[in-house]
């Protein structure tokens, strides 16, 4: 059963969000969407970069209040 | 995917320098890329066993780093090692120089290397030295 996980780096600097993604990744199964919370600009860039880069798939991203949501699902 | 491997050679004890040399390590180790981290001069001490992670900085950015929540640059290290393919050697001489044992290191570093066997093993990677 696909689940939604939270995983809230909020408050870190790069790479900070990227690496709390990975680790919550590892813990996750294929098919899971994680969404990533970040105040940090340069990491709801480059989160999805590397989500395209190494192959997951990337589902959205918004900013809302100073936080970015950055969803990712698992492909792999 | 995996691309050329990444070689960091660090050699700083400052703040900024170790900063984004882990940055850079740990950051191609979860990317795919292989990483081979070399150790040396005054960057070592900072990976002894339990050794504190405060460097001075270099310049207002380093400073401004203190105040916020930046990923420490050893967590990040051991995040390479961990997560990627990433191994980090420490350099034999700076071992001598500062009477280390391999067992003072902390225990994610990989085995003491000379200059040689680490050139050799960088041979067609990028090279980044900070």
């Amino acid at each position: 059963m696909a689940e939604r996980k939270i995983v809230d780096g909020k408050g870190s600097f790069c790479p900070g969000p990227l690496m709390e993604l990975i680790v919550a990744l590892k813990e996750s199964q294929v098919g899971d969407e994680l969404e990533v919370l970040s105040t940090d600009k340069g990491s709801a860039n480059d989160i999805p970069e590397w989500v395209r880069k190494v192959g997951h798939e990337f589902v959205s991203s918004s900013e809302d209040g100073g936080v970015w949501h950055i969803v990712v699902r698992k492909a792999k | 995917m995996a691309g050329q491997k990444a070689c960091v050679v660090v050699v700083s004890g400052s703040l900024e320098r170790l900063q984004m040399a882990a940055m850079v390590a740990s950051v191609a180790a979860v990317s795919g890329q292989e990483v081979l981290v070399f150790l040396s001069m005054n960057a070592l001490s900072y990976f002894t066993r339990g050794a504190s992670v405060v460097a001075p900085h270099e310049g207002p950015i380093g400073e401004l780093m203190r105040t916020k929540k930046i990923p420490e640059f050893k967590m990040l290290i051991e995040q390479a090692v961990a997560l990627g393919d990433a191994k980090v050697f420490p350099c034999s001489m700076a071992m001598d120089v500062l009477g280390l044992e391999s067992a003072d290191l902390e225990s994610y570093l990989a085995e003491p290397t000379g200059l040689t066997k680490f050139l050799s093993d960088a041979q067609n990677g990028q090279i980044w030295t900070f």
